[in-house]
């Protein structure tokens, strides 16, 4: 999840991530973790990663931040498959959620 | 390479779906699926975002994901038949570097057969398959995610954004962090080397023979955990 610069708002915050700052915290689908924004404007980068357990990489000489994915605890916090959005060959999107209704073997490969 | 096993099972209920792990985008991996034409989607992963999402570390690997959208299984080493390259011969004038990797290479531990069996079974049984895993199993078997492993898909993210930029030399630095922070991730590694093309072990200073062994070549496709 990268970045140009090190708070953004909350609408690119949720863009990139999923993550929506709400009343209650940081929420994703059905998760809530508490978090209290410091700025009305803007989200510090750091504080969204501590809340959340990602770390935050930071290349200073290109601008860029990297928020890394949540750490701390199991890959898959539960069995209900990730919400997955991917191009295929020719750049229209698919999503894994219109196979549903069908059992799917999905399976990482490489050119290389 | 999943044509003949998706036209067989289809009309059961099963779709494949493929995920390219490619930072050279459709560049690299479109040449490939032009070439099977399949049926199924198939889908570019730049950033690898299946390995985070998933888990995955290699490939290629398998999740399997029921009706409902529950992952059901994996992700775990996924072939659908055992590769041309475990048939490979030693060539009489191979150097021993050469001669060595092709053992290697025919050691990895790839059980086609099995999986494939399981495959079957599964879109025979749906639930009631004893290759079906509970929810509870599934987690279980879910590999921890310490915070080093979090960062090195944070510096492979960077790292894809300056190659893309043109950047090469720094978007190698970050490659090369994201490797140290998670040695098992071997689609970090091998995109990484592929995008220096052949001198990839001169600008990494390392080969996949001298990884594979450092990381144990039984741990390369882990064996199946299935009954």
């Amino acid at each position: 999840m990268l970045f140009r610069s090190a708070a953004v708002t909350a609408s690119e915050l949720e863009r990139v991530t999923g993550w929506r700052l709400k009343a209650e915290g940081l929420c994703r689908e059905d998760r809530c973790v508490p978090f209290v924004a410091r700025d009305q404007e803007r989200v510090a980068l750091a504080d969204v990663g501590t809340a959340l357990g990602m770390p935050l990489v930071h290349d200073a000489r290109h601008g860029l931040w990297a928020l890394g994915a949540e750490s701390g605890g199991h890959v898959l916090t539960s069995a209900i498959a990730p919400d997955l959005e991917l191009p295929d060959a020719e750049g229209r999107p698919f999503r894994l959620a219109s196979l549903r209704g069908r059992k799917v073997l999905l399976v990482a490969w490489a050119s290389w | 390479m999943w044509q003949e096993l998706r036209e067989e099972l289809h009309p059961r209920g099963l779709e494949i779906v493929t995920v390219a792990l490619d930072a050279a985008g459709a560049a690299a991996a479109g040449p490939w699926i032009a070439k099977a034409s399949p049926r199924h989607p198939s889908l570019i992963d730049r950033e690898h975002a299946v390995d985070a999402l998933f888990g995955i570390v290699n490939v290629p690997s398998g999740v399997w994901i029921d009706e409902a959208g529950t992952i059901v299984r994996g992700p775990e080493p996924a072939h659908p038949r055992p590769p041309a390259y475990k048939d490979r011969p030693v060539p009489p004038d191979a150097t021993p570097a050469q001669r060595e990797r092709i053992e290697v290479v025919r050691a990895l531990h790839v059980e086609a057969e099995r999986y494939v069996a399981a495959l079957r079974d599964w879109v025979a049984r749906g639930a009631e398959s004893r290759f079906a895993l509970s929810q509870e199993e599934v987690v279980r078997r879910s590999r921890p995610r310490p915070v080093s492993e979090a960062a090195a898909a944070a510096h492979f993210a960077i790292g894809l954004a300056l190659n893309d930029a043109g950047e090469r030399d720094d978007a190698i630095a970050h490659f090369r962090e994201a490797h140290r922070l998670h040695p098992t991730n071997w689609t970090y590694r091998r995109d990484a080397w592929s995008l220096s093309g052949p001198e990839y072990e001169t600008v990494y200073g390392t080969s996949w023979l001298t990884e594979v062994k450092r990381e144990g070549v039984e741990n390369y496709y882990p064996a199946l955990e299935m009954p």
